[in-house]
């Protein structure tokens, strides 16, 4: 059978715990990964707020996820589009955000980064190549 | 005759705080919570909004909501105020009666 390797995009828009959503969502991508497809990542909107770092879930009785996302590079999910207009508009900066690598078998394991900060345009262009969008 | 609003919801997202903020009478007390709390942090593009509102009304944020979503108390806004559980219940028992602006 012939394998037909399609972009997928998983593109989040929710902030985490208010709604299940983000949660979802990360489930579904790490379900995802075990088939070989073309996965990207992006966030924008309130989406961005998923990946800021030292949340803690102690008073919520809620699960952490968050340091799940770390996990994403041994799962082969490279890349990951955050929107910098989003990120601007909620006053949060690259630096807010954890700071996600996969590591490059072919560079001697080199640690990457994962996250690349894209304007609203290049998230359009993104958009528009992926052959399926999975809305979040 | 006070009462306790809350917002829970996103106000980059949903139009709650704003509504709260236009129908809240001076003096009311606002509690942001969940999503809600994103409105209380600095340099977002309703902190303006939010603290024209300080002028009229007493602002409280849910500091547990904060700390899940990886917010420290220095980057709320001055002139809120963090709430634990407890402070929330004070906050409910306190006012005459609480309106949840969804």
């Amino acid at each position: 059978m012939s394998e037909t390797i399609k972009q997928f995009l998983y593109l989040n828009r929710k902030a985490p715990y208010g709604t299940i959503y983000a949660w979802e969502s990360l489930e579904v991508v790490l379900i995802g990964a075990a088939f070989d497809q073309d996965v990207s990542l992006a966030f924008m909107d309130d989406g961005v707020y998923q990946l800021t770092k030292g949340q803690d879930t102690t008073g919520l009785g809620m699960k952490n996820f968050s340091p799940t996302y770390a996990a994403l590079g041994d799962y082969e999910v490279k890349k990951i589009f955050v929107e910098k207009e989003s990120l601007d508009e909620r006053g949060l900066t690259l630096d807010d955000l954890q700071h996600l690598v996969w590591e490059d078998e072919d560079d001697d394991w080199a640690e990457k980064d994962s996250i690349k900060l894209v304007s609203r345009e290049e998230m359009t262009a993104i958009m528009d190549g992926a052959d399926v969008v999975f809305s979040f | 005759m006070s009462t306790l609003h809350t917002v829970n919801k996103s106000p980059f997202e949903k139009t709650s705080l704003d509504a709260c903020l236009s129908h809240a009478s001076a003096g009311a007390n606002v509690l942001l919570m969940e999503d809600g709390v994103y409105a209380a942090t600095k340099g977002t593009a309703v902190e303006q909004r939010v603290k024209q509102a300080l002028d009229s009304v007493k602002l409280y944020v849910l500091g547990p909501d904060l700390m899940a979503r990886g917010l420290s108390e220095d980057r709320v806004i001055d002139g809120i105020s963090v709430v634990d559980y407890a402070g929330f219940v004070d906050l409910a028992a306190e006012n005459d009666k609480v309106q949840a602006w969804l």
